[in-house]
């Protein structure tokens, strides 16, 4: 039993990396240009599309991917697995599934980054910053960043734990061989091991990426210290 | 009043969140009238039509109308996800006013609610239909189960922050019972977050409900629903992908009018949260 839940948490974890950073790697650069451009067309179109990808069902999303890029394009496989990330045909098959998981996490990271931004640079050092004469992008990336991506560092961490305990929906559509998959089966079939053995795996990671979140803190912000 | 209006019509998103909501609220209730089809009846010779002038948004597996289809599936969404709301809040502000009020239940209350916290919601709910056998009762059920640690907390700590207040401790003071207190000065100043947070709860529920309709817990067929059409047409995303593109429309638009209703409702019932400028 713990074999099983262990032989597909790797796909799980596979799956919530690569979309996780998929997220990160879109979702930053996407709040950033909305804050910096405030009240142009990017921030509104940025905003728009976030707001409007939060409220789509999440196999809606996958359904309207495998259409469009696995039916009509033939670009990428439909579902599956085909054995790790960095080999060719691992990678084609996740792409998919990893980035119908990163839609909802990039319209959350987004939107926090531009609404930190956005308060980061009204405050006094920046002013400060800008008028000791430091580029723009200096000012922008090292003096803002930073301090706005600290609810961003929160939100990424929960979303990677949430996500670790298994997409269910994104699981099942792309036939991913991952944990939510099987808790879903468990929970079907009423094998009650396998449903205690996957809610403890999610509480046992939910707690480690949080405490990992809160170590990142005090990176970001040297002021908050652990004793 | 008036001022809570015009801030809320300032809200450009909100204004239109709350036309698509009472739209699809006409849609629900006028689905007989306005359906072009019946939304039941097989028709095999239409099977999977493409969208024409007969069928506007073309027919399913079945033959029948996506459109009829689409029309009555909002009558169920609708009130699942209100319904829901409705069993998730009720029970949630009962808990959170008793844990925010009475020390000696706030621990064992909250402790209660995260432990229901720790399960990943659709988990949650896949668990509590798979339990009790998949019906649409049931469906609201565990939808509504799902909601009820974060209205707990949402409700606790507004307790909490009015407890101290001069008028709640006047009224002890007078000797007002604990039940008085709480429904008749601390329930009416804690309504504002709570229908907020209602509204975009609704939005989620509806998504929720829809997942479960996907796969396979929600209502049996052939009971038009707008998940279990998305699901019904992946077998047929090749040649006829309308079929399951509609509906995911559908839930779409719905859920989209609920959380721009939300965005609007917060900005008019908080004048502490300055406009923002797109949201």
């Amino acid at each position: 039993m713990a074999g099983e839940i262990l032989t597909r948490f790797p796909a799980t974890l596979e799956l919530t990396t690569v979309s996780m950073v998929m997220a990160v790697l879109i979702g930053i650069p996407l709040g950033l240009i909305a804050a910096v451009r405030r009240s142009s067309w990017v921030d509104y179109l940025a905003m728009g599309a976030s707001l409007s990808t939060l409220s789509m069902p999440i196999f809606w999303v996958a359904i309207v991917a495998i259409w469009l890029f696995s039916l009509q394009l033939g670009w990428l496989p439909v579902s599956g697995r085909a054995g790790p990330v960095w080999h060719w045909e691992g990678l084609r098959h996740i792409l998919l599934p990893a980035a119908t998981l990163a839609t909802t996490s990039v319209a959350i990271i987004s939107r926090l980054t531009r609404s930190g931004m956005l308060d980061v640079l009204g405050r006094e050092y920046v002013t400060t910053a800008r008028a000791k004469g430091v580029p723009p992008a200096g000012v922008v990336g090292k003096h803002a960043l930073t301090n706005a991506l600290i609810p961003v560092v929160t939100v990424v961490g929960l979303q990677y734990g949430f996500l670790l305990g298994g997409a269910v929906v994104t699981e099942t559509i792309f036939a991913w061989p991952g944990v939510g998959r099987l808790a879903m089966t468990a929970i079907l079939q009423r094998d009650y091991p396998v449903v205690q053995g996957c809610v403890l795996l999610v509480a046992v990671v939910f707690v480690l990426v949080n405490l990992l979140v809160d170590l990142l803190y005090g990176w970001l912000d040297p002021r908050i210290r652990y004793e | 009043m008036s001022e809570i209006w015009r801030r809320f019509a300032k809200h450009r998103l909100a204004v239109i969140g709350l036309a698509v909501i009472l739209g699809l609220g006409a849609v629900a209730l006028g689905a007989r009238r306005i359906a072009p089809h019946d939304p039941i009846r097989q028709d095999l010779p239409h099977a999977l039509a493409r969208p024409s002038a007969e069928f506007p948004l073309g027919t399913d597996e079945f033959g029948r109308c996506i459109l009829s289809r689409i029309l009555f599936g909002a009558r169920l969404s609708l009130l699942v996800g209100v319904i829901a709301t409705a069993i998730g809040a009720t029970t949630g502000i009962l808990l959170g006013l008793c844990a925010g009020y009475f020390p000696r239940a706030d621990a064992p209350v909250m402790r209660c609610m995260d432990v229901l916290l720790a399960f990943p919601s659709i988990l949650l709910a896949i668990a509590v239909v798979a339990a009790l056998g998949p019906s649409l009762g049931n469906v609201m059920i565990a939808v509504g189960v799902r909601s009820v640690p974060s209205f707990a907390r949402v409700t606790r700590s507004m307790v909490l922050s009015l407890k101290g207040l001069e008028f709640v401790q006047g009224a002890s003071a007078l000797g007002a019972s604990h039940a008085r207190v709480l429904f008749r000065h601390i329930l009416p100043n804690s309504v504002s977050p709570l229908l907020v947070f209602s509204s975009m709860q609704v939005a989620t529920a509806i998504l929720l409900a829809a997942i479960l309709s996907f796969l396979g817990l929600g209502v049996q067929p052939p009971t038009p629903e707008w998940g279990k059409m998305v699901s019904d047409g992946r077998a047929y995303l090749m040649e006829a992908p309308h079929v399951s593109l509609f509906p995911g429309l559908a839930i779409f638009v719905a859920v989209m009018g609920f959380n721009c209703l939300g965005d609007g409702l917060r900005d008019a019932l908080d004048p502490r949260v300055g406009r923002v400028a797109v949201e």
